[in-house]
């Protein structure tokens, strides 16, 4: 569930060319057709017409005539959507990421912002083995990771066996923490690393002023450093808040090894047991309102930080 | 590298307290991200009687990881061998085709004015937002349609799209291939092509290295897809594999060593490839604030 992050992006990038002269007319047409056309088509098969068809299937419900008669998918209008918008496993799911954002996002930013700013302050030694060391679980893909940490959580293998044998960590109280703890893992030091790339990006100027005047490492870091990263902060907010509510592969592995993990524990896992169940229509149907879901949340995110940074 | 540039001589003087304070903190961080993996390797050296008798992070009983590797890679005919195998032809080739589709799409959006540049782009750059996993389902539904899925291409097709790469390839264009470049080598009489494939994609090679690296990790990593896509385990990428096994394990107890020695040998040549590359990643976390 990784996505690739920027740092500082601006929501459009400045444009490439300097400004041409405004009387020319495009030229090339051809050639921007042949660099474009690849990616176009490739982007267009595998990306807009999947997700036109996500909604088209969405739309259609499958009917029977009679008992044994054959089965024929027609134009449903909103029939899926009725079921979504009243289906308890659905949005009980959904609150379930949620609790598990909560959980998880805001001691993994945290966490992620304190290690930037400890490698970007000159109170640190060995700095290049941190940077290092905390980002390696990014290499380890998410399954693997879990099914490592599985391991670790069994009290039968587990190294830390005194706690893994006195706390039931798959259990239903705990398994949310022991997922929370997977994810957290993989991604801290991948966020850690998208905050000090930000950090690097201040002008040394800055922070030279701010220690003339006589601030201290705290009082730079509060006052210049965390307003100047905010952006990057934002970003990595909006990509967590994505990657949790797409959230899949860590609790299917957990599922193996933990009953308190059900079928439908996330609206991903709601999707795929629906899948498997032979609706696919309704799968669809679940996957566009979680998409849209995510719009949702993210604008919201994205309009609370926004203020917040303005004021 | 920079952060000791700005740091400079006053490093010395901070207080000894803060600095000992300060690498403690990371210390201890940095036992909880590297002691599963060392955890992976100690196991992984285990016979499988000692797997349960001896938990804890150092070796015990005789070292035979080589031994346990030899019998993951025999297992089943190779089956495991094969899926790393199917992996680095997943990433390899996605990632190839991936970078050199998204760097043509990103140079052409920015070295080319014309009347809707902005909207494409912008249509590209909302598909960063679109998870894969809301992807796989609708295109299970489509490849079935033409019969196309449990096959190579099913997986490999729909990982040559890096949306991403097309924004990181157009910022690092606009910055690093000059017009007056191009000009030349339009009075010399190059075409437009001839001119990208020959001298652009050279100036643009840090860019198409990160692209690289980054789609080779995420098709690396993806799950989802091809476990809608594949019922046939010869065609299992090794995370797919892994979780097979995995997944078995309670029927067949010998496959708990297979599961834990499989996973460190799926995971080490990615931390190698990160170690050794790790200059074009960095880069490319921050190409987007510093250029």
């Amino acid at each position: 569930m990784a996505q690739p992050t920027l740092t500082n992006a601006p929501p459009v990038a400045p444009a490439g060319s300097p400004p041409a002269p405004p009387r020319r007319r495009t030229r090339n047409w051809g050639a921007i057709a042949g660099f474009l056309a690849p990616f176009v088509v490739l982007f267009a098969a595998f990306y807009l017409v999947p997700i036109g068809y996500s909604i088209v299937e969405s739309l259609r419900t499958v009917t029977r005539s009679g008992t044994f008669g054959p089965v024929r998918e027609v134009w449903g209008g909103f029939t899926q959507y009725a079921t979504v918008f009243s289906s308890a496993q659905f949005w009980a799911s959904i609150l379930r990421v949620l609790r598990f954002f909560v959980i998880s996002v805001p001691l993994q930013l945290g966490l992620a912002l304190v290690f930037a700013l400890l490698l970007d302050s000159p109170v640190l030694k060995g700095k290049r083995f941190f940077r290092l060391a905390f980002f390696v679980p990014y290499a380890v893909p998410g399954v693997i990771a879990a099914i490592m940490w599985s391991f670790l959580y069994a009290p039968s293998l587990s190294p830390f066996s005194l706690l893994a044998q006195n706390v039931d960590l798959i259990g239903p109280g705990l398994v949310i923490f022991s997922i929370a703890n997977i994810v957290n893992w993989v991604f801290t030091g991948y966020n850690m690393l998208i905050i000090y790339s930000a950090l690097q990006a201040i002008a040394p100027e800055l922070t030279e002023a701010a220690r003339m005047d006589g601030a201290g490492q705290w009082r730079i870091a509060w006052s210049i450093k965390i307003p100047m990263v905010f952006p990057a902060l934002i970003l990595t907010g909006v990509f967590s808040i994505i990657g949790t509510l797409q959230l899949f592969n860590e609790p299917l592995v957990m599922r193996l090894v933990s009953s308190a993990v059900s079928t439908d524990y996330t609206p991903n896992m709601l999707v795929y047991a629906t899948v498997n169940g032979g609706n696919y229509n309704l799968a669809a149907a679940f996957s566009v309102v979680l998409a849209l879901v995510t719009c949702v949340l993210s604008f919201t995110f994205l309009k609370i930080t926004q203020r917040r940074a303005e004021g | 590298m920079t952060a000791v540039l700005h740091a400079g001589p006053r490093a010395t003087r901070q207080k000894p307290a803060s600095v000992a304070g300060a690498t403690l903190f990371m210390a201890i961080f940095a036992c909880y991200f590297l002691a599963p993996i060392w955890w992976l390797v100690v196991t992984a050296s285990k016979q499988r009687s000692e797997l349960t008798s001896s938990t804890n992070l150092w070796f015990a009983g005789p070292f035979e990881l080589l031994t346990n590797i030899g019998d993951v890679l025999t297992y089943q005919d190779g089956l495991f061998l094969r899926w790393m195998g199917n992996s680095v032809l997943y990433a390899g080739v996605g990632g190839v085709v991936a970078t050199l589709v998204a760097s043509m799409a990103g140079y052409g959006l920015a070295k080319y004015a014309f009347p809707g540049r902005e909207a494409v782009f912008n249509v590209i750059l909302a598909g960063v937002l679109v998870p894969t996993t809301a992807l796989a389902l609708p295109l299970f539904l489509l490849f079935a349609k033409i019969d196309a899925t449990n096959s190579y291409l099913s997986v490999l097709l729909p990982s040559c799209v890096s949306p991403f790469g097309v924004y990181l390839a157009r910022i690092y264009a606009a910055s690093s291939v000059p017009d007056e470049l191009m000009e030349a080598a339009r009075l010399d009489g190059a075409g437009e092509m001839r001119t990208f494939f020959t001298i652009s994609i050279k100036l643009m090679a840090p860019a198409l290295v990160t692209i690289f690296l980054f789609q080779f990790v995420a098709i690396w990593n993806n799950f989802f897809l091809p476990l809608v896509m594949l019922q046939d385990s010869s065609l299992y990428p090794v995370t797919l594999g892994l979780q097979t096994w995995d997944s078995q394990v309670s029927h067949a107890p010998e496959l708990q060593l297979f599961v834990i020695v499989g996973a460190l040998l799926s995971v080490i040549p990615l931390i190698v490839a990160f170690l050794c590359l790790q200059r074009f990643w960095r880069s490319g976390l921050g190409a987007g604030g510093v250029k």
